[in-house]
């Protein structure tokens, strides 16, 4: 019976780390823009034109 | 109509994708449709960010309409500086700028790498959503105004208007999200730990049984005080002004289950409703986000602030000094540029003004004012250079009260129709709320007499169950599909409210100029002699001599290439020009111009004298929307249909002819014109839809039952509306209103279907056992497959309707 008290703690703890990292995720506004985080992945920076820059 | 040259290929714009004109501009292979959009692939190309162009299919923006050199100038003001940028030191500057233009990932990776372009700008980060761009740049290295003509010069330009200055726009309601958040994340864990009473835990682990329930009791209580603080509000609210709104029920019922569940964990007697509870609070949270999500980009509340310039150019000891629009006074010289906008009631005192007006009357053709003359404000001036001096201060001028007369036409007359015209959900649920109490209290009657015992298990299950979330469901995600699906198709509502409005139509108005016309092309056909080609390029040579919006339609009308030699040019002011092209004396103009006789003819039109032979005359009329003739003649049979035009009788004929013979149409007609029309409509109980564009029809837009404003781009500025419409899908209007009128459709299926739930319960709260098992099954599944069936037929009509 104790084993479930303790699964119980860490399911509703495990649950509860989600929670925060979604609300951190709100409050930090990666919600606000859905679309240039993805795009701005496929960017490729290429070397040859970063050194040109002075 | 110039026919389309179908023999040639169409040679689209590396840089826009518009079509290329008949003569190359050319660049390393690549073709241009202008000089603006060579000039930026030449930008970056030197700055090696030619990356621009492979990520998307000609990705630029048009640059054919060329901006004037000082426009930012006003930008090296200390004073509006300070009102733009959000943090300052004496390192970095950072300043955010909107600009409309973003639209795929092309601009975000250009404007990303703007660090390339200037070397003041330290970095750039785009939000896509709200189409701005966060720049951050080294104090003394570069100006917020080199900045802004950087982004101007590769087609980004940042738009500033009053409003900005005023006040910053308002940040996305984030509180909402995280009692969503937290409304989930409870409902999911008491589903969890409901489990194994639903399933019948062994009665000999009472000890375990119990931890369950306090679990639950704990996980219930943010929700109760936190996550449902939206419904507690609105009904307090609604109940401050006597009214009982359909989130009151709502609010009862959380808190009755709440002390209902509290009672049962407590006492021991059971494990109570949590489940219920928190997914009552989870899912109609969620379906009001899903709504405000919908129209959270589009501002609908503008004033004039946001439609004048920021800043103007004041002539003060011959040098332009660029000031803050409150900071004019009467007095002041004002110099007013091509294309720029006349923020001040004015005498003309420099300059010959060609005003536009159409944006205040309706009236297309610009209007001529001559020195001395006064100027509105409000208009737009094409062509050279003017110079007024002002008279009267921006906040008094004639815009400006124009807009204020509306505002109070509007405070008069819509707020009481408002009252009046609740939707039919709010309607439907307060008698719910009628019903609902009445049941309650004949069983507590009834229980009171045959078995007290009973009495508060049966009426406080009866709250439990007959909470009306699936009414409510049913109405919130309906709307928010259907007004994303609209958004996606560039038709913008402000609110739920709105679809039903555009359902119950019955007259719809349209305005001409702007609305069912385009105010930047025109049609121009030629009716007399024919002109050979030479004496074409006669006509168009000496045309392009002349600033006159009609000279210069003409000169684009029939452009070509060869250069003809233009001697003796004269212009006499709003009546003609004259001149010598290729040794031929030709006079172009009115009708009394040209031939001396003054005729009455109806629409404008150019007539042609060479070499004292009348040939005949260019005939200006106006070019219809795509696509309108089809929309109208689609919408004849189920509307009754009127124009009304603040223009000349010309297109009567036209119109009368794909509007029908019942439709009425009215020309001449003033803003207040129109609002009075609408109002004499509405007094006939017709309910109206007014279509328009301009300042001339904001009264009438407000007036009208349902207002709808077209825009060419929907970040312009558009007078206040209740909708705002892309121009380009105006054809599509008659496909939103079966969209919309099918949504009631949709409401009333689902309303059916959760009464149907609603009675199933009530059947058991009666009687006193409700068992939590039969509620968190019940509430649930009635919840989400009023999901379902909402969310599934919406979307499918849609696909159906090619949306």
């Amino acid at each position: 019976m104790s084993v479930i008290i303790i699964l119980l703690i860490a399911s509703i703890s495990v649950a509860a780390i989600f929670l925060i990292a979604f609300l951190w995720g709100v409050k930090s506004g990666q919600f606000e823009d859905e679309y240039s985080p993805p795009s701005r992945i496929l960017f490729d920076d290429k070397p040859s034109s970063s050194t040109k820059t002075k | 109509m110039p026919s389309p040259d179908l023999t040639a290929k169409k040679t689209q714009c590396y840089h826009c994708g518009e079509t290329c004109p008949n003569e190359r501009i050319q660049r390393q292979e690549k073709n241009f449709c202008c000089e603006g959009c060579k000039m930026v692939y030449q930008i970056l190309n030197q700055s090696d960010l030619c990356e621009y162009y492979n990520l998307n299919e000609n990705p630029g923006i048009s640059q054919q309409i060329k901006l004037r050199k000082d426009k930012f100038a006003f930008l090296d003001d200390e004073k509006i500086q300070v009102q733009l940028l959000s943090f300052r030191d004496d390192k970095q500057v950072h300043v955010t700028f909107y600009l409309p233009q973003i639209h795929c990932s092309s601009c975000l990776y250009l404007l990303e790498n703007l660090y390339r372009l200037n070397d003041g700008v330290i970095s750039s980060k785009v939000n896509f959503t709200r189409k701005e761009v966060d720049i951050v740049l080294l104090t003394g290295q570069t100006s917020l105004r080199k900045v802004a003509e950087t982004l101007t010069s590769i087609g980004y330009e940042p738009y500033i208007s009053l409003n900005d200055l005023k006040e910053k726009r308002p940040a996305i309601n984030k509180s909402m999200v995280y009692q969503l958040g937290i409304a989930g994340f409870c409902f999911g864990n008491i589903m969890l730990m409901s489990f194994p009473e639903y399933l019948g835990i062994d009665a000999s682990e009472t000890g375990l049984r119990s931890i369950f329930r306090w679990i639950n009791f704990g996980l219930a209580i943010p929700v109760l005080l936190y996550s449902a603080l939206p419904f507690y509000t609105s009904s307090w609210k609604s109940l401050k002004h006597k009214v009982l709104n359909i989130d009151a029920p709502i609010a009862l019922a959380i808190i009755i289950t709440f002390i209902r569940s509290a009672y049962e964990v407590i006492s021991g007697i059971g494990g109570g409703y949590f489940d219920s509870m928190t997914g009552i609070v989870f899912f109609m949270l969620a379906g009001r986000i899903l709504q405000d999500k919908t129209y959270r980009q589009l501002s609908f509340e503008r004033d004039y602030t946001s439609y004048f310039p920021i800043a103007i150019s004041v002539l003060k000891e011959e040098k332009e000094i660029p000031t803050a629009l409150p900071d004019i006074k009467p007095g002041d010289t004002l110099l007013i540029h091509n294309e720029e906008l006349i923020p001040a009631d004015g005498i003309l005192t420099k300059g010959k003004a060609f005003i536009d007006y159409s944006f205040v009357t309706g009236e297309s053709l610009p209007v001529l004012k001559e020195v001395g003359e006064l100027v509105y404000a409000g208009g737009k001036q094409t062509g050279g250079n003017i110079e007024i001096l002002v008279v009267k201060e921006v906040a008094q001028s004639y815009l400006t009260k124009l807009w204020n007369k509306d505002a109070q036409i509007d405070i008069g007359v819509k707020k009481e129709e408002q009252s009046k015209s609740v939707s039919f959900v709010h309607l439907l649920s307060r008698y719910f709320t009628y019903i609902v109490l009445s049941i309650a209290i004949a069983t507590a009657v009834y229980w009171q007499i045959n078995d007290p015992a009973r009495l508060w298990p049966a009426v406080t299950s009866i709250f439990i169950i007959a909470c009306p979330c699936a009414l409510l469901l049913s109405n919130t995600f309906t709307n928010g599909n259907i007004l994303r699906i609209l958004g996606r198709n560039h038709f913008y509502l402000r609110s739920a409210q709105t679809i039903d409005d555009v359902a119950k139509a019955t007259h719809i108005v349209f305005d001409k100029t702007g609305t069912l016309t385009t105010t930047q092309q025109q049609n121009i056909s030629y009716k007399g002699t024919e002109l050979t080609a030479y004496q074409q390029q006669q006509v168009a040579a000496l045309a392009a001599c002349s600033s006159h919006p009609l000279s210069k339609a003409l000169a684009k009308h029939l452009s070509t290439e060869k250069r003809t030699d233009v001697a003796g040019f004269k212009e006499t002011t709003g009546q003609g020009i004259e001149g010598f092209a290729n040794d031929d004396l030709l006079k172009l103009g009115s009708c009394k111009f040209v031939t001396g006789i003054a005729e009455r003819q109806t629409g404008t039109a150019i007539f042609i004298n060479i070499e004292n032979k009348l040939y005949g005359y260019f005939l200006f009329s106006n070019h219809y929307r795509e696509a309108i003739p089809d929309l109208l003649k689609k919408l004849k049979g189920n509307y009754r249909l009127s124009v009304l035009s603040g223009d000349n009788e010309a297109e009567k004929e036209n119109l009368q002819r794909l509007l029908g013979k019942k439709a009425t149409l009215l020309f001449h007609q003033k803003p207040e014109d129109k609002l009075q029309y609408i109002q004499h409509l509405q007094q006939h109980g017709e309910k109206v839809m007014m279509i328009g564009d301009g300042l001339n029809d904001a009264g009438a837009l407000k007036q009208s039952d349902i207002g709808i404003a077209v825009a060419e781009q929907t970040n312009n500025f558009t007078p206040s509306s209740d909708a705002i419409i892309e121009a380009k899908q105006l054809s599509r209007l008659n496909k939103f209103i079966q969209l919309c009128r099918a949504n009631r459709n949709i409401i009333i299926a689902s309303f059916v279907l959760s009464i149907v739930y609603n009675i199933i319960g009530l059947f058991f709260a009666v009687q006193g056992n409700l068992s939590p098992l039969v509620a968190a099954i019940l509430m649930p599944s009635s919840s989400l497959s009023i999901l379902l069936i909402t969310f599934g037929s919406s979307s499918l009509l849609a696909k159906r309707m090619k949306l």
